[in-house]
């Protein structure tokens, strides 16, 4: 658990002012939640809508590893 | 009928020299006339003996002829006329589709003219649906348009979506998005919902028996929740380009061609040139 491990995040929309600069290998700490990472970049959970990972629909609660591709999506409903 | 249509095709040839017999717009105008029969009746005549109205010429690489008859005699319900709803119209209205159910209560101002084809400085104040049907006669006058100019309502709702083969979600909040999604599934129509939020938006395509929004938005969605574009505002090529994918998705569903984004998310962000299709369920 104590290795650190390195994930690729991607933020859309309002939440993009929120996306760290170093969102390509964001260092994670092995075994924590979607949520853990949210709260450490300072994201309500209320805004984080719709989350991808590695292209699939997740979780709030999914536990990352380390090598996925998180995707975070607010709720868009313009047109 | 069809000795009139062809004594006046003409042959004809598309730019890599295949020659075909065409029908010119005038020419389906004045037998629409003579006839008393919508235009789009003479065009499925002319396409049913292989004779090509002009105006779909450049289509024709892509689709059949069948095909084409297919867009002819399908109908499709327009559900908001702004950003999305005017590139729409637009693209349905010069692919053919013989019917369009054209809706929207609002009436243009200002702040609409960055991104909505449909508006015009001449048009302000005035109702978008009324445009909408202006704008589709002047693009394709053999197609059949009704036109409401109501906001939609689970109450109203069913009246105007009734015997569509396709509804397009066009709209620009949430809430009355989940509105016309139920109205769809009890009425057993397949649609198709995009949704913009400054540069970056998303598109689905939800058949009845598909779970639908409920996996974007949640189980729940508050009336009173405002999506990421009450901050963002819509760009237009982002709301255009979204209006082309949501066609594109529609085209596909009439000719049962293609694969759709069926429990999939079709995610786009020009700001850094993303486009991704993602799984939902």
């Amino acid at each position: 658990m104590n290795a650190s491990a390195k994930i690729q995040l991607k933020l859309y929309a309002t939440l993009r002012k929120f996306l760290p600069d170093d969102c390509d290998e964001l260092d994670i700490e092995p075994g924590s939640s979607v949520s853990d990472i949210l709260k450490q970049l300072g994201i309500p959970d209320n805004e984080a809508k719709l989350i991808f990972i590695d292209g699939k629909k997740g979780a709030i609660d999914t536990i990352l590893k380390g090598g996925e591709r998180l995707g975070v999506f607010p709720p868009v409903g313009g047109g | 009928m069809i000795q009139e249509i062809k004594k006046y095709a003409k042959p004809k040839s598309f730019p890599d020299s295949d020659t075909y017999k065409g029908i010119s717009v005038e020419h389906v105008i004045r037998l629409s006339e003579q006839f008393e029969v919508p235009g789009k009746e003479i065009e499925i005549a002319a396409l049913e003996a292989e004779i090509v109205p002009e105006r779909y010429a450049r289509n024709m690489k892509s689709y059949t002829l069948d095909d084409q008859v297919v867009l002819l005699k399908s109908t499709v319900s327009v559900v908001g006329l702004g950003g999305l709803g005017g590139g729409v119209t637009e693209i349905l209205a010069r692919s053919g589709v013989g019917t369009l159910l054209l809706m929207d209560g609002d009436s243009f101002e200002d702040h609409n003219l960055n991104r909505q084809f449909l508006s015009r400085q001449s048009l302000l104040l005035t109702s978008k649906a009324e445009a909408a049907l202006q704008r589709v006669r002047e693009i394709n006058s053999s197609i059949a348009v009704r036109h409401f100019g109501t906001f939609l309502t689970k109450d109203n709702g069913a009246d105007m979506i009734e015997g569509s083969d396709v509804a397009v979600d066009c709209l620009d909040s949430l809430h009355t998005r989940t509105i016309l999604e139920k109205l769809t599934k009890s009425l057993n129509i397949p649609m198709v919902s995009a949704a913009v939020a400054g540069g970056s938006g998303h598109v689905t395509t939800i058949f009845p028996e598909d779970p639908g929004l409920k996996l974007i938005y949640g189980e729940q969605v508050d009336p009173s929740l405002k999506g990421a574009e009450a901050s963002l505002g819509c760009l237009p090529q982002a709301v255009t380009l979204l209006s082309s994918l949501e066609c594109s998705e529609v085209l596909k569903i009439l000719l049962k061609k293609g694969n759709l984004a069926r429990n999939k998310l079709i995610v786009v962000d020009l700001l850094d040139n993303t486009f991704d299709v993602l799984q939902l369920a």
